[in-house]
């Protein structure tokens, strides 16, 4: 049998699974494993941070719904992944991190560049590793491919020593894997989806509250044509965007702090929530005694542990989103889908009224750039076609409100974590799995300055996205919270003047294009979107627009500071 | 309240590392712990006590059970197990009192194990409150180190988890 080192075997148990695409930065520990690469037709994008490798990975995971790799030595290399990490572990992203570690003899004495990453990471990870045999490489690897994309999906990581990845192995070694603990549910419990079933005939005022969950599992459509025969509305989370086409006259859009005022409404008033692969984030209850006062709740979710973690639940179904959906909705149309609908016409007649009374604003009719009416006009521009990566602040709150999802996996967004620097980086990744799409980071000025060395990534490797910037020259989102509860003390949020991106962005050798005037929008987005080109767009937007509507921290979801003309 | 839970996990490195580190992650409070390995010896038992409330165990077995190497997890009836803990208690003695010392010794079925000028050490295994029982008593006389295991528990009849 023939050998080869372990840096080969782990590139050929990266190929086994299906590995396109490598997001990483090279250090010592790695060497031997950029070595192997260097023979290898993985395609490998050269970050310049490795917190950058991680997002990009994580981007190229949400669109593509593949499992999204990223690599670092050891040390510094690794500890820059944390973030990263976390931020997939928050959003059940299915990501395997690949890190280099010191040599097996040097673990544990404070080495050069040693860190203890499983350690580390054993919070933020769905499940780590750390390889002490060559021979288990073809095992480990497999098993973390399976973790992170079964079940609750989730990062997993590696750490692979650098005597391990030079130690030669036989290279028909088979891989098992072998996780006897490990046995997600898929299937629902049959006697309680018929309860479901039961009780939304039953209802009046039912909603189907619609997370992330939906879209990992692929089943929106599923939820689209069951949502759309029973003449149930539909709110999401913000993770949940995409999964139900907000032009259908029952999407209620995304409820919580900057939902829209009839989502929240219908959860406050609702009789019954159907919550899929949703988890009840803080962001959407608001204070969580007031969430929903007069509701049952029916909980399906893949991770059990999220079932009455944060609200109690009369109906708790353990299972994928698709698989549930497909078995309730069957049940449910077992019943006299008539009966169903005459008692629940009120309630949408209710609902569609405030849908018109409350519709997401700003003022359209001011001359001043706003940025909600960028957000519009990129919409407009893309035909809604386009993959939206947001970063995180105001500019994520107008990207999630004024642009229509019509698809799943459009919409890319730290959520649970909440990362600034996010959206420059996944929008990376993003347009690696979608070379055929446009895409777009919506971004804010702070935290592009978090990642902007990532410019160089994209410049570099010929990924043309669009930076849409919305530069207000301050951490807007925070400025917000500063104006309305803080008396307008500014304390450190105020960064204007201390860059200029179109500079920034020509001397990274793309193209840079300022907006100062309402009038130039469509133009530049248009001139953004038809260059094969990086391009980033600095809109100079109006620098005190807040976000609204907006639930004060704290406070009950329907009671909402509104916009005022 | 406190709740006992018996979780059985792949005998792996770092495996008691993520058991621990998720109860302290997620604000629980471990009374006590105890692990060894089980009949198959690629399996090791995990004895926890834990206070919560009915919601907080529900969610700390629903966290546990994530864990990969978490094979199988049980809440233990406090009704109906025998549950043990072993404990060595070194206690300050001299000519005087090691008679009466032997006499409370014997009374609790414990054991002396070592003997000394100066000191007793005695071994007792039991319910938790016996053993609190002993270690009252001795207090009068100086304890000069205690060492317990932590609580170990099997549920009573051929069932097992
Ligand atoms: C890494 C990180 N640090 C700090 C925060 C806290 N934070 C949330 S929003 C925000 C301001 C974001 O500013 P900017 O990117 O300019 O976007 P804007 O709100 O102005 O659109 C900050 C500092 C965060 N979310 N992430």
């Amino acid at each position: 049998m023939s050998k080869i080192t372990g840096a080969q075997m782990i590139i050929n148990c990266l190929k086994q699974e299906g590995v396109e695409v490598i997001f990483g930065y090279p250090g010592g520990k790695v060497i031997p494993l950029y070595d192997a690469l260097y023979d290898s037709d993985i395609k490998h994008i050269l970050a310049r941070h490795e917190q950058g490798a991680a997002h990009a990975a994580d981007g190229y995971a949400r669109v593509t719904g593949k499992t999204g790799v990223c690599v670092s030595t050891s040390g510094p290399g690794a500890t820059n992944l944390v973030t990263g990490i976390a931020n997939a572990y928050m959003d059940s992203i299915p990501m395997v991190a690949i890190t280099g570690q010191v040599s097996t003899s040097e673990i544990g004495t404070d080495a050069f560049q040693e860190a203890d990453i499983t350690g580390i990471t054993a919070p933020i990870t769905k499940h780590n590793y750390l390889v002490k045999d060559v021979k288990m490489l073809p095992s480990i690897i497999k098993e973390a491919f399976y973790i992170a994309s079964t079940g609750r999906q989730g990062p997993v990581l590696i750490d692979i020593p650098v005597d391990i990845s030079q130690a030669m192995v036989d290279e028909n070694i088979t891989a098992e894997i072998d996780l006897p603990g490990y046995k997600p549910t898929y299937k629902g419990n049959q006697k309680q989806i018929k309860q479901a079933a039961k009780k939304i005939f039953e209802s009046k005022k039912p909603v189907i509250f619609s997370g992330g969950g939906v879209i990992s599992s692929g089943a929106s459509q599923i939820l689209t044509e069951f949502a759309g025969k029973a003449k149930i509305p539909v709110i999401t989370s913000l993770l949940g965007i995409g999964s139900f086409p907000e032009h259908n006259p029952l999407s209620l859009n995304m409820a919580g702090m900057h939902g829209t005022k009839y989502a929240n409404i219908a959860f406050t008033e609702t009789d019954l929530i159907i919550a899929v692969g949703a988890r009840f984030d803080d962001r959407v209850t608001g204070k969580v005694a007031g969430f929903a006062p007069h509701a049952d709740i029916i909980h399906i979710d893949i991770d059990p542990a999220e079932i009455g973690k944060i609200v109690n639940t009369i109906i708790p179904i353990v299972g994928n989103a698709k698989d549930v959906l497909a078995d309730l909705s069957q049940r449910f149309f077992e019943l006299d889908n008539k009966k169903s609908m005459d008692r629940k016409k009120l309630w949408i007649d209710f609902l569609m009224d405030l849908k018109q009374k409350y519709p997401l604003m700003y003022d359209k009719d001011s001359p001043n750039l706003k940025p909600a009416y960028i957000v519009e006009k990129i919409y407009e521009v893309t035909k809604g076609e386009a993959i939206i990566c947001t970063e995180v602040g105001q500019n994520q709150m107008w990207a999630a409100q004024f642009y229509n999802y019509t698809k799943p996996r459009t919409f890319v967004s730290s959520g649970g974590l909440g990362t600034m620097g996010f959206g420059l980086p996944s929008a990376i990744g993003a347009k690696t799995g979608r070379p055929d799409k446009t895409v777009i980071d919506i971004a804010g000025d702070g935290s592009l300055q978090m990642v902007s060395q990532e410019l160089a990534t994209a410049v570099s490797n010929n990924i043309p996205i669009k930076i849409m910037l919305l530069n207000n020259g301050y951490l807007g989102m925070v400025r917000q919270w500063q104006e309305l509860f803080f008396n307008k003390r500014y304390s450190h949020t105020c960064i204007r003047e201390c860059v200029d991106f179109v500079k920034l962005i020509e001397a990274y050798g793309g193209v840079g294009i300022r907006v100062t005037d309402k009038n130039q929008v469509e133009k530049a987005i248009k001139e953004a979107v038809n260059l094969d080109k990086v391009v980033l767009v600095d809109f100079w937007i109006e620098a005190e627009e807040n976000v609204y509507p907006m639930v004060a921290p704290g406070a009950p979801i329907n009671e909402m500071l509104e916009w005022k003309y | 309240m406190n709740h006992i839970i018996s979780v059985l996990v792949e005998n792996k490195a770092g495996v008691l590392a993520k058991i621990s580190g998720l109860f302290s992650r997620r604000g629980f409070n471990i009374d006590s712990l105890a692990v060894g390995p089980t009949e198959d010896d690629r399996v090791s038992r995990v004895t926890i006590t834990v206070h919560a409330d009915k919601q907080g165990i529900e969610q700390v077995i629903k966290q546990l059970y994530k864990l990969i190497n978490v094979l199988k997890i049980q809440e233990l009836d406090p009704n109906n197990i025998v549950e043990r803990e072993l404990v060595l208690i070194k206690v300050a003695t001299d000519a005087r009192n090691r008679a009466e010392i032997l006499e409370i010794v014997n009374i609790f079925r414990a054991n002396i194990v070592d003997v000394a000028k100066k000191s007793l050490l005695i071994e007792i295994t039991g319910t938790s409150s016996k053993v609190n029982a002993l270690k009252e008593l001795l207090e009068p006389y100086g304890i000069l180190e205690l060492t317990r295991t932590g609580k170990i528990a099997c549920s009573r009849g051929s069932r097992k988890i």
